[in-house]
């Protein structure tokens, strides 16, 4: 839109400098693109369908939560299995209590050991996939 | 059992003295400095921008570990053995639980205590003010086992009554916090974490060094106290209820969620509870070696093994330079887990209860320190690190349901969440003082209440959603606008509402 009178001002007076006082008023081109013509800027964007609480912003927002919910609760359910786990196994399998691994009590390698980097690494992959939802949400909203 | 006896077996305690006397010198020193930096909420408002991921959670840490991590944990593996590895794995695990449920939407709330996230997602002052009772009774409850061990280290290295150390850290605290020190500097905090990772292991590299020389003693074969399950009356039992009340306990915490608000928004509270998380970790590899180590040597089961230890294992100057840095180490466990705590409980006291404004403030601050020194003189005289389990048993069973129906169930209503914290924090609070002042009990009761965590928590969160569903015209009216606010990125231009915490 901005462009339009500079571009008619170069093709139509050209060497002449702008708005010369010689030549008479210069020829007026409309250039336009296909590509404007054929993604208007939306009246509505959708950030302004969430600040009005339409349906619309209603399902949006719904559906953001959901997603971050169900990977939220994919990580709690993961740790309830290992941490709940364990208690059980060595419940159920007394011989794993008196096991050993390089020489050190198992149950003392697995508890103050190893679950320790299995905790950092879980929170590591839950922040990558949390900001990638994020990232997406945004992209959604702000694409039209 | 003053046999933990390192001050007779080192002859000279004057190294640890001048080690807590120097710690305190410091602290108070740092506080007074710390008053011309930030003078306002508002400093500590614009500081928050600048504080980086790792110097936010290192804060964080250094917080979060009291007495109870750094003294409790050993002494509860010495006495009890492979169960109580739970407690450290909990006390770590809680941070991802609370990472992945609360802890981008807790910073998106822009809510500065819990009492304020109530009143912003629930748009109600009754649950703002039960949501402070119980800040205050946890934060009591948190304090009051910091002081009873104070009294106990200080009675190891002088053989003075346990009430001076008690004495003495209450009255550094208070003084701390009336100057108003402690408050806002994000790096006290964050130094202290890196004090106390030190000051537990290069005692720990020397001592394993000697445990090399000696030849590497292990345990006896047969030795049961290696063995998960074993040890407790219903060892099944409080295992599952020790794990469920630390690892939904940690976000109820008043002190922790305060230092969330230094991260400049939701996205960083996350990367920040990533790193708290890593910190965390790899502090409690290192209590489990010093219980491991304390019973190969067979020292005497007590709260001060990780002060006596070093002493027991390395001997000589060395020995009484390491047993001094251990001492350090709890005292910087003591100030800065206790001014934190203390922080928090007065800003609660002060605005909700009491009137607000300086001189409130000044009030607040005498009970929250005054209330728990009185509590550990009358207590019966628990390990640390089980009173402060009973904390996060009381938090797991109030705030832990508040805030995860309160983040992601739009059909929260007021009624609700009323009833859920009077029935959980009710039960869970009065379990607590029946084991603190009546025990110990005996049999199925006796772990029922020592442990209460398994059954508090599904009832306050049963109690939360049927009583929600049963009042659906008291959904709070801005419920969406709230849900706006606590998930969308900050990136995005929405509008989220104009609400914002009162500072003081």
């Amino acid at each position: 839109m901005s462009g339009k009178p500079r571009r008619a001002a170069a093709s139509g007076t050209r060497g002449q400098g702008e708005g010369a006082a010689t030549g008479g008023k210069p020829r007026r081109v409309v250039v336009t693109s296909p590509r404007t013509a054929a993604a208007p800027r939306p009246r509505h964007p959708l950030t302004r369908e969430i600040d009005e609480q339409t349906r619309l912003g209603e399902v949006y927002m719904g559906s953001l939560v959901r997603t971050q919910f169900r990977l939220a609760l994919f990580v709690c359910s993961l740790l309830a299995c290992v941490v709940g786990g364990l208690p059980l196994l060595f419940l159920l399998a007394p011989e794993l209590r008196a096991a050993e691994l390089l020489g050190l009590p198992l149950p003392w390698v697995v508890l103050a050991g190893l679950i320790y980097p299995a905790l950092v690494g879980g929170a590591w992959l839950y922040v990558r996939q949390a900001e990638r939802n994020e990232r997406d949400f945004a992209d959604l909203v702000e694409r039209r | 059992m003053p046999a933990a006896g390192s001050a007779d077996e080192n002859g000279a305690p004057v190294n640890q003295i001048v080690a807590v006397v120097l710690v305190m010198l410091a602290t108070v020193l740092i506080g007074a400095f710390g008053i011309r930096v930030s003078r306002t909420t508002s400093d500590f408002y614009v500081a928050s921008r600048t504080v980086s991921p790792l110097w936010n959670a290192s804060a964080i840490g250094g917080e979060y570990l009291s007495a109870a991590s750094f003294l409790g944990v050993a002494g509860l593996i010495l006495t009890f053995g492979a169960d109580m590895l739970w407690l450290p794995v909990g006390w770590t695990g809680g941070y991802l639980v609370l990472l992945v449920l609360v802890s981008a939407p807790l910073r998106r709330s822009g809510a500065y205590t819990l009492p304020d996230f109530a009143e912003a997602r629930l748009e109600s002052m009754a649950v703002r003010r039960l949501s402070s009772v119980l800040v205050v009774l946890i934060g009591w409850l948190y304090l009051m086992p910091q002081f009873q061990s104070a009294g106990l280290v200080f009675r190891t290295i002088t053989g003075a009554p346990p009430w001076t150390g008690s004495l003495l850290v209450a009255a550094v605290v208070a003084t701390n916090v009336l100057s108003g020190g402690m408050r806002s500097i994000t790096f006290v905090q964050a130094f202290q974490y890196w004090l106390k990772l030190t000051a537990l292991a290069v005692p720990l590299v020397f001592m394993l060094m000697a445990w090399w020389s000696d030849g590497r003693p292990g345990l006896a074969p047969g030795d049961e106290w290696v063995l998960p399950l074993h040890g407790q009356e219903h060892p099944v039992y409080e295992t599952y209820s020790l794990i469920l009340a630390t690892f939904l306990g940690t976000m109820g915490l008043p002190h922790v969620l305060v230092r969330f608000y230094t991260n400049p928004d939701g996205m960083a509270a996350r990367r920040t509870t990533l790193v708290v998380l890593t910190l965390l970790g790899a502090f409690y590899l290192m209590p489990a070696v010093y219980g491991y180590l304390g019973h190969v040597y067979g020292m005497p089961e007590s709260d001060t093994v990780v002060i006596a230890l070093p002493g027991r294992l390395v001997g000589g100057p060395v020995g009484e330079f390491l047993t001094a840095l251990v001492t350090a180490g709890a005292f910087a466990a003591f100030l800065s887990t206790s001014s934190g705590l203390t922080v928090s409980v007065a800003g609660v006291i002060a605005q909700d209860m009491l009137r607000g404004g300086v001189r409130a403030f000044r009030v607040a601050t005498l009970l929250a320190v005054l209330v728990p020194f009185a509590l550990a003189g009358v207590a019966r005289s628990l390990p640390v690190a089980t009173v402060v389990g009973l904390a996060f048993a009381v938090a797991a069973s109030s705030f832990c349901p508040l805030l995860v129906l309160g983040i992601w169930w739009r059909r929260l209503t007021t009624a609700g969440a009323m009833a859920g914290l009077l029935a959980g924090g009710g039960l869970a609070c009065t379990a607590v003082v029946v084991t603190i002042i009546g025990g110990p009990h005996g049999g199925w009761a006796g772990s029922l209440l020592a442990e209460p965590a398994a059954w508090t928590v599904p009832v306050s969160f049963t109690v939360m959603v049927v009583v929600s569903l049963l009042t659906p015209s008291r959904v709070p009216r801005g419920v969406a606008r709230t849900m706006v606010r606590l998930h969308t990125p900050e990136t995005l231009n929405v509008d989220r509402g104009d609400w914002r915490p009162r500072f003081m």
